[in-house]
């Protein structure tokens, strides 16, 4: 009964976060689902058939099913990369996605503590300022590669200075959205 | 039969797995990951052709990995309908990846190591048997696709990737609740064990309803289609023929394998999946009416052909079956040709906008040609293997008297030929738009840098291509020179589209080999037995 209880809190209190519009909480609401998920697991083991888990409390076998506790352990880390995966995409971007305020985007606020204007996440990452798109590695001749293209050093004249982010950035951000699409 | 071979099977697992990582390590040499990777998936695709001639006589290949004891052990298992849509699926990688090359996103560090630990969950998808195994397999296959997604989607932002994580990390939770539920209420999740159990227990039929749920969410069947046209096209052209062949397949293919083994092909149900598959037929093939783009377009035929393919889960006839194993190959290897030609399209000029191409025929006939040859194929008209699969899927709905599908089956298709008129009038008829040649020249610098731009200045008109550059190549940037999508870039979509005219010409093997897998989803036992004498 407990589990069950406890299977439906998480699974609302889930559902509560994935109506927000913040990436972060959606990511939020999926490790509150994944618990409820894994807790469902535990329940098939038949928690309320099976005796005290401590030990000196009855039989071994009893006590315990180890398969559920398998799956439970394997289906942690498949949540747990990928949630980290989900909270990654989160701070990547801001500008391009309704999910997220401009201004309350982890990204814009990281990059504005730092005062980092040249950071990408200031911008909302694009294909000439993202390392994510191709590796900086050398090609044939030697040279680095992929060279940057032009582009990237006029949106930089056109940054807005650290003080004022959020009056600027999003134009700044917008012209370079139009210009990569 | 021999212990020996089906101990080779979990290799299909691991080799990709560990030269995936090997092709990490190796941070420098290009040209080692790209041997790499193109080994190791023709060594797959070898083996593969080998299971399938081995299993085509209805033979079962089954091993306990590590020898440990029936029920413990992970069962490995390989029936001719799991070889077969290997061999496929490893055509589509090679098809998909030497695309990849062409266009220079297999230069990326983490490209192939990615391509090759998907390949790794598929099949491991393809051959488990047991649900858990299958869920953590598709999740293997889901990583990788995940850092695909987003890597080569970078350009058009991260929206798609979002909501492509976010919607699969959903149908996985709920699969997980669904093996939960499965475990709870018949104490295995092996599904040799699990035979018929749904059958006889209706907490267990319930139970794999969620798991079958679960898996239509990956399969992108009507209505949980929705996140597949948001995200398919927010990618590469080469990710997305790529994911095309490949993950909504693999969720088809679960659902044919637990509905065979857990539900025993309980007739109780059928009637849902006949009117989920008439509904999803309809509802992505008018969806693709309002789309502007040649991928979108294609993505919401790709959710119509699924209701097709899932025409068979809905008749669980012989005829059925292996009709709609027929067209689950024919339609990958369609599906994943009409990405890459019209991908080769969209990498050279810049967009897949139907309104900003025009003239095609005249300025790329090779592509025009295999464009047509597979758009044919998808509508369902000889020569071509779409005749086949979709005259043999109505002969088969027309067996059981399901009228009213045959006939949703048969004006869908009307309705997908006019979708792939409207793109053939689209991108290859009428006049070439002005600005073409201006917009492939600016998407050309922007996505490969003035020196990846190479000028052919011996031919008649001076082309420009994807490569090293040379000394015309600024000449050529400033005045007005043709531009040509490369050959490399047509291959592969060329060598699908010739394998849908073998198929189509040839049905006989593919039904042949379709039979025998249809025969084996039609007589579980077989299955059963094959894993508990393993």
């Amino acid at each position: 009964m407990s589990i069950a209880i406890a299977v439906g809190l998480l699974t609302a209190a889930a559902v509560y976060l994935f109506m927000q519009r913040g990436m972060i909480r959606i990511v939020l609401g999926f490790v509150l689902i994944s618990h409820a998920a894994n807790l469902m697991l535990f329940a098939a083991g038949n928690t309320a058939f099976r005796g005290l888990s401590y030990i000196g409390f009855g039989e071994a076998g009893e006590q315990a099913d180890p398969l559920p506790q398998a799956f439970v352990l394997t289906a942690i880390v498949i949540a747990f990369s990928i949630s980290m995966f989900m909270v990654t995409l989160a701070i990547t971007t801001t500008t391009d996605d309704d999910t997220e305020d401009v201004e309350a985007s982890p990204a814009r606020l990281l990059a504005a503590d730092r005062g980092d204007t040249n950071d990408a996440g200031y911008y909302g990452l694009t294909t000439e300022s993202g390392d994510i798109v191709v590796d900086h590695g050398e090609d044939e001749t030697g040279d680095p590669w992929p060279e940057k293209a032009s582009g990237v050093e006029n949106s930089e004249a056109a940054a807005p200075s650290a003080e004022t982010p959020d009056a600027e950035a999003p134009e700044a951000a917008q012209t370079r959205e139009g210009e990569t699409r | 039969m021999s212990q020996t071979l089906p101990a080779l099977l979990p290799l299909l697992v691991a080799v990709p797995l560990l030269l995936g990582a090997l092709g990490v390590a190796v941070r420098k040499k290009r040209l080692i990951r790209h041997v790499l990777s193109l080994g190791t998936l023709l060594g797959m695709f070898g083996f593969a052709i080998a299971l399938v001639v081995i299993t085509s006589d209805g033979t079962i290949l089954a091993h306990q990995v590590g020898l440990w004891d029936q029920g413990i052990a992970i069962p490995f298992v390989v029936d001719s309908l799991s070889a077969l849509v290997l061999m496929v699926m490893t055509v589509l990688a090679i098809a998909s990846v030497l695309f990849a090359m062409a266009t220079h996103e297999a230069r990326a560090r983490f490209f192939h190591p990615f391509v090759l630990i998907l390949m790794a969950g598929v099949s491991g998808a393809l051959m488990t048997g047991d649900i858990f195994n299958l869920f953590v397999f598709i999740e293997v296959m889901l990583l990788p696709s995940y850092g695909l997604l987003a890597m080569m989607g970078a350009k058009l932002g991260a929206h798609g990737a979002r909501i492509y994580v976010s919607v699969n990390l959903m149908a996985s939770t709920l699969l997980l609740v669904g093996i939960a539920l499965v475990y709870a209420t018949a104490g295995t999740v092996n599904l040799a064990e699990l035979h018929g159990a749904a059958k006889e227990d209706p907490a267990v039929a319930l139970a794999g309803g969620v798991v079958l749920t679960a898996i239509s969410i990956k399969a992108a069947v009507v209505p949980v289609h929705g996140w597949l046209t948001r995200t398919y096209p927010m990618t590469s052209p080469a990710v997305t023929a790529l994911f095309s062949g490949i993950h909504t397949k693999v969720a088809i293919y679960a659902i044919y394998r637990i509905y065979s083994l857990l539900f025993d092909g309980d007739e109780r149900f059928l009637w849902v999946a006949l009117v989920i598959t008439s509904v999803t037929m309809v509802v992505g093939v008018l969806g693709a009416v309002g789309e502007k783009t040649t991928r979108s377009i294609l993505v919401f035929h790709m959710i119509s052909q699924i209701g097709y393919i899932l025409i068979g889960v809905g008749l669980f006839t012989m005829l059925g079956l292996t009709a709609a194993i027929f067209y689950l190959l024919h339609h990958m290897i369609v599906k994943a040709s009409l990405f890459l030609s019209t991908g080769a399209i969209e990498e050279t000029y810049g967009t897949g906008e139907i309104d900003k191409l025009g003239g095609m025929l005249k300025r790329e006939p090779l592509i025009a040609v295999t464009f047509m040859v597979a758009a044919l194929s998808l509508a369902g008209l000889p020569p071509f293997s779409g005749f086949v699969a979709k005259f043999a899927i109505i002969q088969a709905t027309l067996a059981e008297s399901h009228y009213a599908v045959a006939a949703v089956a048969v004006v869908v298709s009307i309705f997908t030929l006019l979708s792939m008129l409207k793109i053939w009038t689209g991108v290859f008829m009428g006049a070439e738009p002005d600005d073409l040649q201006e917009r492939a020249l600016t998407y050309q610098q922007r996505m490969h840098g003035k020196r990846y731009l190479r000028v052919e200045a011996q031919a008649e008109t001076p082309t420009l291509t994807v490569g090293p550059p040379t000394a015309t190549t600024s000449a050529v940037l400033a005045g007005k020179q043709a531009v040509k999508v490369p050959l490399k870039l047509i291959m592969p979509g060329i060598l699908l589209a010739c394998i849908t005219l073998f198929f189509g010409l040839g049905a006989e093997l593919l039904m042949g080999w379709s039979a025998t897998a249809a025969e084996n989803l039609l007589n579980p036992m077989d299955y059963v037995r094959a894993v508990n004498g393993a």
